[in-house]
């Protein structure tokens, strides 16, 4: 008897496979599919049921938290198309695009250095504006055009936004200790 | 036995039969036992009525012990032998206690966890928290009348593996069959939660005596999701006592005083932080036993000056736990108050002040952990139909690997929702390099000497090849518990090394087995009949557990020849059973076991199908 167990991540949930996510129908497959396989339910189980389920728990985690975050989703989805994203040796990007990110950290640095709370969180709103400017132009690329080199260029550059986001965090965690 | 725990609502997939099953908050200043009973979570009092035991464990010559409020009476008078608070050094090395001239009691130096010398020889922070959870295991199963068939312990989310792992141990070492550790904000908000039918994101606030907590859960139709939590696990009420017992010895002018006087001091100082919780001032006298006479007021506006920065120190934990939450404080449904230390008004007024609603105070802050954890003991021992309830609980601190340069590479991050699995693949740097040693570590920090270092070990054997050809996979797995486990092999050779992390602060397996048995010889127990006893326990259970999978789904799942090679791996281990012999028992039970698992497997798979099929696809769509 074969395992029926989901080929890929968007299967597991029962969702199309593509970029544009139904985020209620993932989160009430989350909770349904945990209802069935988590550690909590097998608490005094066999040793060997004990480690199916925390294997099997930790893979609907890993799964739901992929495809919960658009960057996350759409390197897998150029993954599961055989394309590799190139995030660490890839680090060409257009002069436009390097001009913000100097701009972005100039921004966050100064923040810093005057310890301007305020101004490092409103930095964290602009960013998450230009994060889900580029998450549309991804839907675009994916879900319309079939583009994989146009979606893997805004996924690094979605990866550089995320460490301006880590960096502008750590900065305010300092601030506020 | 969870072949056999999935079941259709209405089916009964264990044969019907009540199991006892606790709650227990292991606190800093008091302990509880709680359980469910006729549907309702109910705490559990001594033969006095008393439903707090103070975690104070007092050690006298000769090898007794008292627990409790006994040995609390004793604290002032007997202050080096008599341990309280010993929570905040769970896990702990005698430099990571910040405070430690504070305490009146005799460390040892030695390396790995803090060492207490007392007239009952030296005991470490895990000998005697079992003493407490013995103590509690007892009160339950002289309550409940018959024996425990397993406990939910609390911990502080921000608990790190060393932390939780001492607790474990300490269960172990009572004797207790531990069925999960869960977070104390989470177990609060389950038994706030279901008490109130809440809905929405809800924020835990939690200071108990020697710890602090905060929790951001979104609640949703019996789903308890943790979306971040974050605190301080050296920071509570006791912080406020000491504060006030330095302003004491300032204000009396005293001289360095002794630990009988330190401990005399610190318990007015905490009394005084308890009138002023619903008095404008209160007066502290005493006399210390030098014949200084003490008599001074402490009212509510110096009382606040003086532990200003400590409520602060709540606040910043608390920004980080809604940032990582990624929720604005406008979002917040709730936020519910836990602790006896949130009793104090200036907290309170802070955390209003803070969240721009008043916090909810409808629960006894001191049972509310007790009775959620005993709620999720009914739920695991298999009391209840457990569909109605689901925790998805975090991690409260990163998990990473040292790499070059004395760098930390995360491999889990905060805040990831347990269970966890995660691999990644490192290299070897020489050319010929046959091992590579694994340094694993727990932090936020970037340098790995500021993160806490969980354990170090080597994979060894890897055939020799040029710098950069080898592929090390290293494997991190985070329980359900919140425990590490971590693996490394080499994927062209298949090398492999596997460790369970125990923190370099923790015990060896060895170091708990010389525990088990001293406390054992100790209670003059028998240790091999009880050890057949608890096999046979198991075997019953395992029994009953494949019968009645096989009853649902033999017929569906498995083939006759499989069926009949797993019906005969259960004579074989009646017979055993049948010989009174260990030995056979185990043995018996681990093939069957073994014998079971492609059936658990395919049931498992079954369940998962079943879950997103039939009943619930209509739902999806709606």
């Amino acid at each position: 008897m074969a395992s029926e167990f989901p080929q890929n991540h968007f299967d597991l949930f029962r969702l199309p496979v593509r970029f544009a996510l139904d985020r209620a129908a993932l989160d009430q497959n989350y909770r349904a599919l945990q209802g069935e396989v988590h550690p909590d339910r097998y608490a005094t189980a066999t040793s060997a049921e004990r480690l199916r389920s925390a294997q099997m728990a930790a893979l609907v985690n890993e799964a739901y938290q992929t495809l919960k975050s658009p960057v996350d989703r759409a390197r897998y989805l150029l993954h599961l198309n055989g394309v590799d994203t190139q995030e660490e040796t890839n680090t060409a990007m257009p002069a436009d695009f390097l001009m913000r990110q100097m701009e972005w950290r100039e921004t966050v640095e100064d923040a810093r250095a005057a310890a301007d709370i305020a101004a490092l969180e409103k930095a964290l709103d602009d960013l998450k504006r230009e994060a889900a400017e580029f998450e549309t132009q991804l839907h675009t690329a994916l879900d319309e055009k079939n583009d994989h080199a146009r979606a893997a260029d805004l996924v690094r550059k979605l990866r550089f936004l995320d460490k301006v986001r880590d960096e502008t965090e750590l900065a305010i965690e300092t601030l506020e200790t | 036995m969870a072949l056999l725990q999935i079941s259709e609502p209405g089916k009964s997939a264990a044969p019907h039969q009540h199991r006892l099953a606790v709650g227990i908050d292991l606190g800093t200043t008091n302990s509880l036992v709680a359980t469910v009973r006729s549907g309702l979570a109910v705490v559990l009092s001594d033969e006095e009525g008393h439903a707090l035991l103070p975690s104070v464990v007092r050690y006298l010559p000769g090898g007794n012990v008292t627990v409790g409020l006994s040995a609390q009476a004793q604290q002032s008078g007997d202050p080096q032998n008599t341990l309280v608070s010993v929570k905040r050094f769970m896990g702990r090395g005698v430099h990571d206690i910040a405070d430690i001239g504070l305490y009146p009691y005799r460390f040892v130096d030695a390396p790995g966890m803090v060492q207490l010398n007392t007239a009952g020889g030296i005991k470490n922070p895990v000998e005697i928290s079992a003493e407490i959870l013995r103590a509690l295991k007892i009160r339950a199963e002289k309550s409940l009348n018959g024996e425990l068939a397993g406990a939910v312990i609390t911990v502080p989310a921000y608990f790190d593996e060393a932390q939780r792992q001492a607790t474990k141990d300490a269960a172990t070492l009572a004797g207790i069959n531990v069925l999960r550790l869960l977070n104390e904000p989470t177990a609060a908000a389950i038994a706030y939660g279901l008490d109130n039918a809440a809905e929405g994101v809800f924020v835990i606030y939690d200071l108990g005596g020697g710890t602090f907590d905060v929790s951001v859960l979104r609640l949703s139709r019996g789903v308890f999701e943790v979306l971040a939590t974050n605190g301080d696990s050296a920071l509570g009420g006791d912080d406020f006592d000491r504060r006030v017992f330095c302003w004491m010895l300032e204000k009396a002018q005293l001289p360095p005083v002794g630990p009988e006087d330190t401990r005399l001091l610190l318990t007015k100082a905490r009394e005084a932080k308890e009138q002023l919780s619903t008095r404008s001032e209160a007066h502290i006298t005493g006399v210390l036993s030098g014949g200084d006479v003490i008599n001074l007021t402490l009212d509510n506006a110096t009382f606040t000056e003086l532990t200003q920065h400590l409520v602060g120190k709540t606040l910043a934990p608390t920004r980080k736990a809604l940032r990582d939450a990624g929720i604005a404080i406008e979002d917040v449904q709730g936020v519910v108050m836990v602790g006896g230390a949130t009793r104090i008004p200036q907290i309170q007024r802070a955390v209003a002040e803070f969240f721009k609603q008043e916090p909810l105070n409808n629960l006894d802050p001191d049972k509310v952990v007790a009775l959620g954890a005993a709620i999720q003991a009914n739920v695991l021992v298999g009391n209840k139909d457990e569909t109605d309830l689901l925790l998805l609980d975090v991690i409260p601190l990163s998990l990473g690997l040292e790499t070059m340069g004395g760098l930390t590479e995360k491999i889990i991050a905060r805040n990831s929702t347990i269970p966890v699995a995660r691999a990644q693949e490192f290299t070897t740097f020489k050319d010929g390099q046959t091992a590579m040693s694994i340094h694993v570590a727990q932090g936020e920090r970037e340098l790995v000497s500021d993160c806490r270092s969980l354990a170090r070990f080597e994979l060894r054997g890897i055939p020799p090849m040029a710098a950069g050809a080898a592929r090390v996979r290293v494997t991190f797995q985070v329980d359900a518990d919140g425990l590490l486990s971590v693996s490394a092999r080499e994927q062209t050779s298949g090398v492999e090394a596997h460790v369970t992390v125990k923190p370099s602060y923790g015990l060896g397996d060895d170091e708990i087995a010389a525990m088990l048995q001293s406390s054992f010889s100790h209670a003059a127990e028998d240790r091999e009949a009880r050890a057949l006893r608890e096999a046979q326990v198991e075997a019953d259970q395992l029994l009953a557990t494949i019968r009645a999978a096989l009853e649902q789904d033999g017929d569906a799942l498995l083939d006759a020849a499989e069926r009949d090679a797993l019906e005969s791996s259960m004579t074989a281990l009646q017979s055993a059973l049948a010989s009174a012999e260990r030995d056979a028992i185990t043995h018996a039970a681990s093939a069957l076991n073994r014998a079971s698992e492609t059936f658990a497997a395919r049931r498992m798979d079954a369940s998962i199908a079943r879950a997103l099929t039939g009943r619930k696809i209509d739902d999806l769509k709606v």
